[in-house]
């Protein structure tokens, strides 16, 4: 079982290796499903020049946004950067590069990249800024855009449950981008809620198989809300 | 007179069939699910992952990992299911999703769209409005007819960055409803008490309009 046991117990173990300039993929969708522990790790560890591809970039002090108050990361490519102000200053003062995704692209760039994809052909984007550049091929009349996946140094990922085999579950809508990039990184890093034991998993239930991941933490999550939107009360 | 939000929403439910499976894009579009008629059951797709969004929660329901694509709390409807991000934009453009509507700066003739970015302005980035749009049958576009200094945002041309081309068939506005095709806005309603005339003047691009267009039934 050893062999197989990706279970670690500090965030220095976790993403040992990460260095200047590497490129990492990030689980979560706005502060929903972010591997909260890692990422104030890449803070503590204070590694520059990252490229960040994760469909959002946090808020102002949570979240990867954390990651731009000591200008760590170079560039981010995302589909939606809004409600985050330092952001905003570093790129219109030019002192970060963004590299704005489509949504499905970024999650099938991902995923490709994961399943040894290279590249794929999208509609998505053609004729617009995006498509600006890229190989356009007809396929039965309609255009497409050539699009090229995205492998990361790293994956930083965040499930709901994983056991010491890697094997992850994730937990409502808190999936999200998260299994993509668990496929998606050279070392890919899970920060869990809880750590069970092989065979405590069904099977066939679930969502990332632990060949895709290369360690285990358990983390303690804030868990903060973005948008708390609740029912009216009936009058 | 020009239809309000709300009309514009309950305009757009109209167009809904039972057993649809609908995304709703953030603003007037949301609206629309407050107004989905009598004997029809759509299943709202957010595309963070979630096919069966139900209505927000109650304060004791709130859970940090249920959230739509506007990234607020909401709970899930009985029979719903949740996927990976991958999935979800399978669903939208692989043509799964029946019905999307979405907001826009600028339609024109050809049916190209701009929806997303404003130079000069800051960019918050397109979401999944360019996959939406690339991918779903029927697409629905709601917004005002013009502007707030009074221009028109149907036009000839799209002047701003486009979001997709060729792709939007059928625009409500608080003026009119109208159908993209061969390379011309065709007026087929307007709003109640808004002459012919009114929708001509406020819409830059091409119109054809027929001598008697029936006014909207709500």
């Amino acid at each position: 079982m050893s062999g197989f046991d990706k279970v670690v117990t500090s965030y220095e173990a976790a993403l040992e290796g990460l260095s200047d300039n590497m490129t990492v993929v990030a689980g979560g969708f706005g502060l929903c499903g972010i591997p909260e522990g890692l990422i104030a790790q890449i803070k503590k560890v204070g590694v520059t020049g990252l490229t960040i591809v994760s469909n959002n970039c946090g808020v102002d002090g949570f979240g990867l946004g954390i990651l731009l108050e000591d200008r760590q990361v170079k560039k981010m490519i995302s589909s939606y950067v809004g409600e985050n102000a330092l952001f905003e200053k570093q790129l219109l003062d030019g002192e970060l590069e963004v590299e704005l995704t489509p949504q499905g692209t970024l999650a099938e760039k991902l995923r490709a990249g994961g399943a040894g994809i290279p590249a794929f052909y999208t509609a998505t984007g053609y004729g617009t800024p995006v498509g600006e550049g890229k190989e356009v091929k007809e396929f039965n009349g309609r255009p497409y855009i050539l699009e090229e996946s995205i492998v990361g140094d790293f994956a930083i990922v965040k499930a709901w449950k994983a056991d010491r085999y890697g094997n992850c579950v994730y937990r409502h809508t808190a999936q999200n981008f998260n299994p993509m990039a668990a496929t998606a990184g050279k070392i890919t890093v899970v920060e869990v809620e809880e750590i069970v034991e092989p065979g405590e998993l069904e099977p066939s239930q679930i969502h990332t198989p632990g060949i895709f991941v290369n360690r285990v933490i358990k983390g303690t999550f804030e868990k903060r809300i973005e948008r708390r939107v609740t029912a009216k009360k009936e009058a | 007179m020009a239809l309000t939000r709300d009309q514009i929403a309950m305009r757009v439910a109209q167009e809904f069939q039972d057993g649809s499976y609908v995304n709703l894009g953030i603003g007037i579009p949301t609206l629309a699910a407050n107004y989905v008629p009598e004997g029809i059951e759509v299943m709202l797709q957010s595309e963070n992952g979630l096919l069966g969004m139900g209505r927000y929660p109650d304060e004791d329901e709130v859970d940090a990992d249920m959230i739509n694509a506007g990234k607020e709390t909401v709970t899930a409807i009985t029979g719903a299911s949740i996927f990976s991000s991958a999935d979800s934009f399978a669903m939208i453009r692989g043509g799964h999703v029946d019905f999307t509507v979405l907001g826009a700066f600028e339609v024109d003739v050809n049916g190209n769209i701009a929806s997303w970015m404003i130079p000069g302005k800051l960019i918050k980035g397109m979401g999944g409005a360019m996959d939406l749009v690339a991918g779903a049958k029927n697409i629905i576009v709601t917004m005002t007819h013009a502007d707030k200094h009074g221009n028109s945002k149907l036009l000839g041309e799209c002047t701003l960055p486009l979001t997709g081309v060729n792709c939007i068939t059928r625009i409500i506005t608080d003026l009119a409803v109208l159908e993209v095709a061969d390379g011309a806005f065709h007026l087929t309603e307007r709003a109640p008490g808004v002459s012919v005339d009114e929708i001509r003047e406020k819409t830059a691009g091409k119109l054809i309009a027929a001598d008697d267009v029936p006014e909207m039934q709500f």
